[in-house]
């Protein structure tokens, strides 16, 4: 976790793309050490900003050199004030950025099947690991889904990036009407995947290790917890893992995810917009205590 | 360049700047940023006997200038803390001072007696006693909103300690009367103070209507309780030089971002100041502090920190 870099980046592209705002932004450094699952963390409002709390997005793609110096890109989606400030960046606005951050996805060591399953901006990542992977000689589907047509993102770049491409969105504006996970069985089985990776939200990233585990094959996700700080200081961002020993901990996403291994997480925890404690997590609170 | 050497009673400091407790986790991630040893003091996460989960989220909320959260002391428990982050802190030679508490006050003394008899104690120069959190045998009163409650802790832990060893105890300024706690803690032993922990606050979702942390309250800190820091750190300054109670040194935390909000901090008798929130927005924002007081005490032709230390209090406007 020693590569990340804090850097005053500068905008030097903003285009709209749908739903969303692709942001190409000046930061040196980054690229180097910059894997597939990681993200940055960006400071929004200035200096002075009342909003002091960084905003974290995927790294979309990282280009080491160029006419610029080395920049990244991410995709976002306008929300809150913070990614409301960000997608009204103009060309030379400055914005601090610490990237790259996280853990990566893990990539196999044999040239096996992988689907990658990508919801709204959540497909941000996967081109560039699937570049990767086609470089190991791996066999990449992908799938995208997203409430509506606008809210997909990236179904040309997909095109060039994966042998087999499939569109899913819950109102049928483009591509299959349903859910990503309606498609993922007859993929899995079809290519005879041995990883499907996931990215989106996290009722999609539960569904999405559930068909993977049915099917026999793991479920690489990349979680998308609330974060304050993304340097893995502020505890904001825990949620109930299971370890290799088998035992479940409160982990830091930002830090020990934001990829896991889906068959780790504890998704039952996860409702009604609240992540409890599982009664056999580590220090969990005893009856009557904190 | 002034001279940035603090004294904390029995403790000198080569400057005043520390993390605070629960900003800055144990050192190694903001250590990617900055060397924490060029900080006066680290201050560790507040550590408990055993390891805690701490509570479901969500556990924070972006507030105007700040923010609320709900950690609720999630930790490794001292054993692992000691073994782990408090030697590792003591292998990049970072000067310690070790955040502890206790669901109980028999704990926090318990706490204290691991961390002494611990090989790596050598890298701690002081311990804070972080009584701003429930205690379990009073209802979940905060130790630190009860007079009777602070002093039992800080006695406790006082025993465990090598005579003379600097330990602060760490106040909340959720109550009544700041300077009647502060006075409590430093009879009962405390050679320092720290103010201040959060506020208590609450923010509600207004797409769900309901409370947007998962434990309902939180802690509200950074920029936006600045001025209730400076008022905390001033009313327990002018009771020391009142002499209405026994003159200890204060370690100021509240909202600091820049050299000139440490300033503030020191200026209403602060002898150092911690970084939080601020570490969320900047990770370096700890050493730019150090750098941009530097600065602004060169600027003002002070030649000494301690020179600037309650120096409002002398400067203000009697009417
Ligand atoms: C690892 C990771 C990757 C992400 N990648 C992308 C991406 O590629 N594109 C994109 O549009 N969004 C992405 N997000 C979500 C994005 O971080 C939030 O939408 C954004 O922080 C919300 O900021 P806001 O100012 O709009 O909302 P506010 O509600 O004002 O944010 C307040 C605080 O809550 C945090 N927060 C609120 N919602 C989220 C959330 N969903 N996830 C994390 N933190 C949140 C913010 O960081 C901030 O600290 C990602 C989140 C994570 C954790
Ligand atoms: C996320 C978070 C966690 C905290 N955890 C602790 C803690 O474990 N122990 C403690 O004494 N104070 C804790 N605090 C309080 C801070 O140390 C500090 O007193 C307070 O936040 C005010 O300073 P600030 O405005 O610079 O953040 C925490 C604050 C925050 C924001
Ligand atoms: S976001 Fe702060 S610890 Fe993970």
């Amino acid at each position: 976790m020693s590569d990340v870099v804090q850097v005053a980046g500068e905008v030097i592209a903003i285009r709209r793309v749908g739903a969303y705002q692709h942001l190409t932004i000046v930061a040196p450094g980054v690229a180097e050490a910059a894997r597939p699952g990681q993200f940055v963390a960006l400071a929004v409002g200035g200096p002075t900003s009342a909003n002091l709390l960084r905003r974290c997005f995927s790294l979309h793609k990282v280009s080491p050199s160029g006419a610029y110096g080395g920049t990244l890109d991410v995709v976002i989606a306008a929300k809150g004030p913070g990614t409301q400030w960000l997608a009204g960046l103009r060309a030379h606005d400055k914005v601090d950025v610490v990237a790259p951050l996280g853990r990566p996805f893990p990539i196999p060591t044999e040239p096996v099947a992988c689907v990658l399953v990508g919801g709204g901006y959540g497909s941000a990542p996967l081109f560039w690991l699937a570049d990767v992977l086609r470089e190991r000689g791996c066999h990449v589907e992908m799938v995208l889904g997203a409430a509506s047509e606008d809210r997909l993102f990236g179904v040309v770049e997909a095109r060039r990036s994966a042998d087999g491409v499939t569109v899913t969105t819950d109102d049928g504006s483009a591509g299959r009407r349903g859910w990503v996970s309606d498609v993922l069985p007859e993929i899995i089985t079809r290519t005879s995947a041995a990883v499907v990776y996931g990215c989106g939200p996290m009722g999609m990233l539960r569904s999405i290790t559930e068909v993977a585990t049915a099917h026999g094959a793991v479920a690489q996700v990349a979680v998308e917890e609330s974060m304050a700080c993304g340097v893995g200081v502020c505890m904001t961002c825990v949620m109930p893992v299971r370890g290799k020993d088998g035992t479940t901990r409160m982990v830091r996403s930002c830090v020990e995810g934001p990829v896991f291994r889906g068959d780790r997480v504890r998704w039952e925890a996860f409702t009604d917009g609240v992540c409890r404690v599982p009664a056999d997590t580590v220090g969990a609170p005893r009856a009557g205590g904190h | 360049m002034a001279d940035l050497t603090t004294r904390l009673g029995t403790l000198t400091l080569p400057n005043p700047v520390m993390t605070a407790s629960g900003c800055a986790a144990n050192g190694r991630e903001l250590h990617r940023f900055f060397d924490v040893s060029e900080l006066g003091a680290f201050v560790t996460k507040t550590v408990m006997a055993d390891p805690r989960s701490g509570r479901p989220t969500p556990r924070m909320a972006e507030t105007p200038s700040g923010m609320l959260n709900s950690i609720g002391l999630q930790g490794p428990g001292i054993g692992a803390f000691l073994d782990k982050d408090l030697t590792w802190l003591k292998s990049v030679g970072a000067r310690v001072l070790v955040s502890i508490a206790g669901n109980t006050a028999v704990e926090f003394a318990q706490v204290a007696r691991d961390l002494v008899a611990h090989p790596a104690f050598d890298a701690v120069v002081g311990v804070e006693v972080n009584i701003s959190c429930p205690n379990v045998a009073n209802r979940g009163l905060v130790f630190a909103c009860d007079p009777m409650s602070s002093a039992k802790v800080v006695s406790l832990v006082r025993e465990e300690l090598p005579r003379d060893f600097p330990m602060f105890a760490k106040l909340t300024p959720d109550v009544t009367d700041i300077v009647a706690i502060a006075d409590a803690a430093v009879r009962a032993g405390a050679g320092g103070l720290t103010m201040i922990n959060t506020l208590l606050g609450i923010a509600i979702d207004t797409d769900r209507m309901r409370p947007q942390l998962a434990a309902v309250t939180g802690g509200l800190s950074g920029p936006a309780v600045r001025p209730v820091a400076v008022r905390a750190i001033w009313q327990c300054t002018a009771a020391m030089r009142e002499n209405r109670i026994d003159a200890v040194p204060i370690i100021g935390v509240g909202g600091v971002r820049s050299g000139l909000d440490a300033l503030e901090l020191l200026a209403a008798g602060a002898s150092a100041v911690q970084v939080g929130t601020a570490t969320f927005n900047d990770p370096s924002a700890p050493r730019r502090v150090l750098t941009e007081l530097e600065s602004a005490l060169d600027e003002r032709g002070f030649a000494s920190l301690t020179d600037v230390v309650g120096l409002a209090h002398d400067r203000k406007v009697t009417l």
